[in-house]
C-alpha cells in the first residue's frame, strides 16, 4: 500500500492522456460485453427448447410452408405424441420499425404444448372463444402500451402488406424463464387461413414425441415419408430448430468473436502505446529510482500496476457501464434477443480481459524500465 | 580502516569498434568520516567513477570495497539492496520526482525499508529538519527555488543515514549564495554527523570546503 501513491501520481501527472486511454478501454469493453452478451442470448434462447418436441419445415427453407395434409400422416408416425403446427406472420405495428415476433398458431393443440407461455385460465378461454383474439406478451404489452381487451391493427410483411389486420388482445403470457421471451404475439390459425383465402398452409409442424430418445428415429421416419414428395421436409429438435433460425443471418457467435478479438488487439495497441509513452518520458525518473535503491522487479510491479489500474478502471467502466445500460433500457433486441442480459460471467470475462490487457500493455515498458542504464540516462538528463 | 577502497580500478566504453578508455588502475581509500573532493575537468571520468562506486555502472576491471563488501561483486539485485541501506547520491540537477512533495520525495528511499507509517514521518521530518525546509514539507519541487531543491535533494540522501553520500556537481546548478548554503549544509553533515562524503566538483571554491582534494585528469588520480 505504501507504494500507493507513487502509482496514483504518475497516474494523474498527465491527466488527460490517462483519461482518453481509461475511456478507449471501456469503450472496447462495453462493446466486448454488448457483443459477448448477444452471443448468449442466442445461446440461451437455443437452449429454451423442448427436448420432446421436434419441428418438421421445410427442407428447402423455413420461408417455404407445408401442406397442411402432412398433418395426418406427421400424426401416424411411431413415437409421435402429437402434432400442431404455426406459420410467421411477420406482423408489424404502426411502423415497420415496430416490428416484433408473430406466429399464427393451431392453438387448440399449440398451447397444450408450450406450457412455458404462462397466463390466466379464464385469458387463455376468452382467447380460444373468439376468432380475431391473441396472446401477447407482457414485455410487448409495456413496449407499445397496449391493454387487455384492446384491438389493435398490425400489418404483415408478408401477406398482403397494406391490408390492416385488426386483433383483439384477450390474453397476456409471462414466460416461464426470461430466455423464452416476453414480446411474442399469437392469434388463430383460422384467422389467417381465412384471411388469405383459404391459400395458407402450415409455416412448420411442431412434433411432440414420447421420448427424447425417439428423435433421431422419428425425425428419419418423418423425412424418409417425404422424401419424394412435392415439399420435402427436415425434421430435428426444437433446440436445433431455434439455433438455425435466430442464426439464419449467419454464424453470429463467430462474427461476434472475431469482432471482440479487433476490438481487444485495437485496444491493447493504445494502451501498450500510451504506456510506453508515458515510461519513456519518465524514464529519467525510474533512473532517480533505481539509484534511490528501488530494485529491478519493485518497479517492473510498480509500471505493470499502473497499466492494470488504466486498463481495470476502464474495464470497470465500460463492463458495469454496459451492464447498467442494458438493464436499465430492457434490451431485447426488437425481441429477436429474447432474455438479453449481461451475465455475471460476462463481466467476469470482461474484467479477466481487462486484467489481462493492462499486463499485456504493461509488459514492454516494465520490462524497459528492469533494463535502464542508470548512468547512461542520468548522464542524458544532466 | 577505509570505509571505501579503490583497487586497480579501469573504465574502458566500447563504442562500436573503438575502445574509450576513461581510466586505468585507479587506487583510492576514503576513510570514515572523511569529506573528500574529487575535481578535474568536463569528461575526466569523475562522475563515472562516482557512479562505478554507487554501483552504478559496472568496471572493466578491478574492485571496489565498501565497508568490507565487494560492492563490484554484486548482482544487480544486491546492488539495489545495498544502495538503499548504504549510498545517499545527490545529483546536480537533483532529480527530485516532480509529482511529489518535498516529503514524499524525502521518504522515498524510506519506502525500501520496513519502517511504520509513523516512523517514516519521524525520520523525513528530522531529515527536513536538518536541511532546514521543516516548513516546506507540502511543497512541490516547483514551488521551491532551486537552492531549496537541492537541499530536499540532499535530505533524500541522508533520511536513511546511508554510509557513504556521493555528490556530483551539487552547487554546479547554484547561484553563488545558494551554492553556498548548500556546501555549508555538506560541511555540517560532515561534522556534525559524521557523514563520509565524496564530492565531485570543479568548482575551486566548493572544493576548499572538503577537508582534502584530489584530481582526476586524462585517467589519472593524483592528490
Amino acid at each position: 500500500m505504501k507504494y500507493a501513491r507513487l502509482v496514483w501520481v504518475n497516474l494523474t501527472r498527465n491527466k488527460r492522456r490517462t483519461i482518453l486511454t481509461t475511456l478507449s478501454v471501456a469503450a472496447a469493453l462495453f462493446l466486448f460485453v454488448s457483443l459477448r452478451s448477444v452471443v448468449t442470448a442466442l445461446e440461451d434462447a437455443g437452449d429454451v427448447g423442448s427436448e420432446t418436441r421436434m419441428i418438421t419445415r421445410n427442407a428447402i427453407s423455413i420461408v417455404f410452408v407445408l401442406p397442411e395434409a402432412y398433418y395426418n400422416r406427421l400424426v401416424a408416425v411411431p413415437g409421435v405424441k402429437s402434432v400442431t403446427w404455426a406459420a410467421w406472420f411477420g406482423g408489424v405495428y404502426r411502423d415497420p420499425r415496430d416490428w416484433f415476433a408473430s406466429l399464427a398458431i393451431k392453438a387448440d393443440s399449440y398451447l397444450p404444448m408450450y406450457p412455458e407461455f404462462i397466463m390466466p385460465d379464464e385469458q387463455r378461454e376468452a382467447f380460444m372463444a373468439e376468432r380475431t383474439a391473441a396472446i401477447v406478451g407482457s414485455g410487448l404489452m409495456e413496449r407499445f402500451g397496449w391493454r387487455l381487451g384492446q384491438t389493435v391493427n398490425l400489418r404483415s410483411t408478408i401477406f398482403a402488406p397494406d391490408q390492416e389486420w385488426p386483433f383483439t388482445i384477450r390474453a397476456v403470457y409471462e414466460p416461464s424463464e426470461p430466455a423464452v421471451g416476453d414480446e411474442w404475439f399469437f392469434f388463430h390459425w383460422e384467422y389467417l387461413y381465412e384471411n388469405t383465402g383459404g391459400r395458407m398452409t402450415p409455416g412448420w409442424y411442431v412434433l411432440q414425441i414420447e421420448d427424447p430418445a425417439l428423435a433421431a428415429s422419428v425425425a428419419r421416419a418423418v423425412d424418409e415419408q417425404f422424401e419424394n414428395s412435392r415439399a420435402r421436409t427436415r425434421t430435428e429438435t426444437e433446440r436445433a430448430f431455434q439455433t438455425s433460425f435466430l442464426t439464419m443471418w449467419g454464424n453470429v457467435g463467430v462474427l461476434v468473436n472475431v469482432i471482440g478479438m479487433a476490438v481487444f488487439f485495437a485496444i491493447l495497441l493504445v494502451a501498450a502505446n500510451a504506456m510506453i509513452m508515458a515510461a519513456r518520458e519518465r524514464a529519467a525518473e525510474v533512473a532517480v529510482l533505481k539509484t534511490l535503491g528501488f530494485g529491478d522487479r519493485l518497479l517492473f510491479v510498480l509500471v505493470l500496476v499502473e497499466a492494470a489500474a488504466i486498463t481495470v478502471g476502464g474495464g470497470l467502466l465500460g463492463v458495469f457501464g454496459a451492464k447498467l445500460f442494458f438493464d436499465g433500457t430492457e434490451f431485447q433486441g426488437a425481441g429477436f434477443l429474447p432474455g438479453f442480459e449481461v451475465k455475471w460471467a460476462t463481466i467476469a470475462i470482461g474484467m479477466g480481459i481487462a486484467v489481462a490487457l493492462g499486463l499485456v500493455a504493461g509488459l514492454v515498458p516494465a520490462w524497459q524500465a528492469t533494463r535502464l542504464p542508470v548512468a547512461g540516462t542520468l548522464r542524458r538528463v544532466a | 580502516m577505509a570505509l571505501l577502497e579503490i583497487r586497480s580500478l579501469s573504465k574502458v566504453y566500447q563504442r562500436d569498434s573503438q575502445a574509450i578508455p576513461v581510466f586505468e588502475n585507479i587506487d583510492l581509500d576514503i576513510d570514515t568520516g572523511e569529506f573528500l573532493v574529487l575535481m578535474g575537468p568536463s569528461g575526466s571520468g569523475k562522475t563515472t567513477l562516482l557512479n562505478l562506486i554507487a554501483g552504478l555502472d559496472e568496471p572493466t576491471t578491478g574492485a571496489i570495497i565498501v565497508g568490507g563488501e565487494e560492492v563490484t561483486a554484486m548482482s544487480r539485485r544486491q546492488l539495489a539492496a545495498w544502495r538503499s541501506d548504504h549510498v545517499g547520491f545527490i545529483f546536480q540537477l537533483y532529480n527530485l520526482l516532480p509529482v511529489l512533495t518535498a516529503y514524499q520525495n524525502v521518504e522515498l528511499p524510506l519506502l525500501l525499508t520496513h519502517l511504520s507509517k509513523k516512523e517514516r514521518r519521524e525520520h523525513v521530518m528530522t531529515a527536513l529538519d536538518v536541511v532546514g525546509l521543516s516548513d516546506r514539507a507540502d511543497h512541490f519541487p516547483r514551488q521551491l527555488s532551486g537552492g531549496q531543491e537541492q537541499r530536499v535533494a540532499i535530505g533524500r540522501a541522508i533520511v536513511s543515514d546511508p554510509t557513504l553520500i556521493l555528490a556530483d556537481e551539487p552547487t554546479g546548478d547554484l547561484d553563488a549564495k545558494s551554492a553556498d548554503e548548500i556546501l555549508t549544509l555538506m560541511q555540517r553533515l560532515n561534522r556534525e554527523f559524521d557523514k563520509t562524503i565524496l564530492l565531485v566538483t570543479h568548482d575551486q571554491r566548493a572544493a576548499e570546503r572538503g577537508e582534502a582534494i584530489m584530481h582526476l585528469d586524462k585517467g589519472v588520480l593524483t592528490r
